[in-house]
């Protein structure tokens, strides 16, 4: 069996299960997110006392946070008042961050462990050898009451990485690359199981920014094997005792896919769709509005440190403006002590505190028609990050960075 | 849960995202009904005003991708679409409008055979669909037995608040 199927048989109570099976199995660990008062509301119409088990649940508020609006703060005063009546351990106000960055670092995600969240980048867990996966709001209701969820075992495939990168292209160019080629349905309900010798010695952050855009290929879940580094960052910190799960040697792939991205250029996909991907250089001179580094895809520690390095003692072009939000207090806390704030400051960045920021078009930066933003976050819809009628590029933190240095899309290698 | 229905299509196009089937600046929205006034507004903004109860959605592969938001298919039903048929639908959204009782059928080849204002007739447990001008039938998957005992309860909720899930 596969890693993955080895975790759904163990959550279900089974030996064994097999591709296209549905399971019912125990969750261990379930987030919901301040855009999911329904989940509240479903729990109720459900006839839902108390919730399962108040050491594995719990609210994080980052799409709103702090909220924007009256009807805002009223989903997170209500979202709190749950929160208290059911006791819950574990609590994310606003001014924790983002939910796929917090459970983590508060050792809530661990190797073996099945995590669904009211959040299609819940895959993002999946940089840990857990099982992490996205549910809407009545689903998790089911799961709030139940402390299960009904698992239809999944196809798994494979997409084998191999080769060095040049410097200055980021896990992001690779999974930008991904995108282009497996496109945006090409592993609709399957999991992703991302191997090979880049991925092996691929960090924390960059295994994370990998696994989180998984979704956007339509994938259930993603995994990859835990390397020592992983190890490392979840022993330190996990609130229970785990066991690494290992897929058997005669495991069957129900397909391969093989890349070699030593060779590969900075990627950006371009509106509408995600999977619109071209290698910079082949993209005529564009202008840009906006520039943009933070979320669950690209507002970690090393996206801004690269963000840092490129516009240390420099200053963004004059009709630029760009948004840096970190992806969790930590995050923030760690870019100040190493001045990268201080440097993005300096250069004309404009700070917001953690949170998903304008990524899901809420707050803190959202665009006007015919604007241009270029982002390190994950989806560049029409109207994702505000009207309709603006378009979003998605790259690295360094291609945003190099971009909002000279106001037009620009190559970070070419600097 | 009525096992045929009958009613005029919208046909959309691939990758229809939630972000266009909701807009992410209508998510503070609590109330159903306000909920399904914005439905497809990041499509068109003229469709929910004017949609017709009981008509239905047609649309090419991957619909209902990108976020978990199960505005989505709560928008749908609001607006009042009695089903949606599509090449091929994302994970999350289908989950979602089979929780909340709202069927849909994958159909491949479904978007480019019919247009805007067509009349077509569905049959939700054989997963057929019938041009009623031309009587022409296409089959489309059927639904799986499980996600069938969840439509026909009217959706989970029903289910879970008998305990019989």
């Amino acid at each position: 069996m596969h890693a993955i199927e080895k975790i759904l048989a163990k959550n279900s109570g089974r030996d064994r299960v097999k591709t296209g099976e549905i399971v019912t199995a125990r969750v261990d660990f379930a987030e919901i997110n301040d855009l999911y008062l329904q989940t509240v509301y479903s729990f109720r119409e459900m006839n839902g006392d108390k919730v399962w088990d108040k050491d594995r649940v719990a609210f994080v508020f980052d799409h709103y946070a702090p909220a924007p609006t009256i009807k805002t703060a009223q989903i997170h005063k209500e979202m709190r008042e749950f929160a208290r009546e059911n006791d819950l351990i574990y609590h994310f106000d606003i001014n924790a961050g983002i939910c796929h960055q917090v459970m983590p670092e508060a050792g809530l995600i661990y190797p073996g462990s099945i995590i669904v969240a009211t959040d299609s980048h819940t895959t993002t867990h999946g940089a840990f050898g857990a099982l992490g996966t996205g549910v809407g709001a009545t689903d998790m209701a089911t799961i709030l009451i139940s402390g299960k969820l009904w698992f239809r075992v999944p196809e798994i495939i494979e997409i084998r990485i191999d080769g060095t990168p040049r410097e200055g292209v980021l896990p992001k160019d690779i999974v930008l690359f991904l995108m282009g080629q497996i496109k945006a349905d090409g592993a609709v309900y399957k999991a992703i199981d991302f191997t090979g010798s880049y991925i092996e010695q691929l960090g924390v952050a960059g295994r994370m920014t990998i696994c989180n855009m998984a979704v956007e290929m339509g994938a259930k879940t993603a995994y990859m094997q835990p390397n020592q580094e992983v190890l490392e960052y979840v022993s330190k910190k996990a609130v229970r005792p785990f066991e690494v799960v290992y897929t058997d040697d005669e495991f069957e792939y129900s397909e391969s896919y093989c890349f070699d991205i030593s060779d590969l250029t900075p990627q950006v996909a371009a509106p509408h769709s995600v999977d619109n991907v071209y290698p910079i250089h082949e993209l005529d001179e564009i202008r840009i509005d906006q520039g943009f580094i933070g979320t669950c895809t690209g507002g970690r520690l090393e996206d801004i440190k690269v963000a840092a390095d490129i516009l240390r003692g420099k200053k963004i072009s004059d009709h630029v403006r760009l948004i840096v939000i970190p992806a969790s207090t930590q995050v923030m806390m760690e870019a100040i002590e190493r001045g990268y704030f201080q440097d993005l400051v300096d250069a004309g960045a404009t700070i917001s505190t953690p949170g998903c920021g304008p990524c899901l078009s809420a707050h803190e930066g959202v665009l006007a028609p015919n604007e241009v933003c270029i982002t390190a976050s994950n989806r560049n819809f029409p109207g994702r990050m505000g009207s309709t009628q603006a378009e979003i590029y998605l790259a690295s933190p360094a291609t945003v960075a190099a971009s909002v240095l000279t106001g037009y899309l620009t190559n970070p290698l070419s600097l | 849960m009525e096992r045929v229905l009958r009613g005029k299509v919208i046909v959309l196009g691939d990758n229809i995202d939630t972000d266009q089937i909701y807009p992410g600046r209508y998510l503070e929205l609590v109330d159903p009904k306000e909920i399904g006034s914005h439905c497809l507004a990041g499509v068109d903004e003229n469709i929910a005003p004017n949609f017709v109860k009981g008509d239905m959605i047609v649309a090419g592969s991957n619909f209902g991708c990108g976020s978990s938001r199960e505005h989505a298919p709560i928008s749908l039903i609001n607006m009042g679409a009695s089903v949606v048929i599509a090449d091929s639908f994302a994970r999350i959204f289908y989950r979602n409008s089979i929780n909340l009782g709202l069927p849909l059928i994958v159909c491949k080849g479904i978007s480019r055979a019919l247009k805007d204002g067509d009349e077509i007739e569905v049959d939700i447990e054989e997963g057929t669909i019938t041009l009623i001008k031309t009587a022409k039938l296409f089959q489309g998957e059927k639904i799986g037995e499980y996600a069938m005992n969840i439509l026909e309860a009217g959706g989970i909720k029903p289910l879970f608040r008998e305990r019989k899930f």
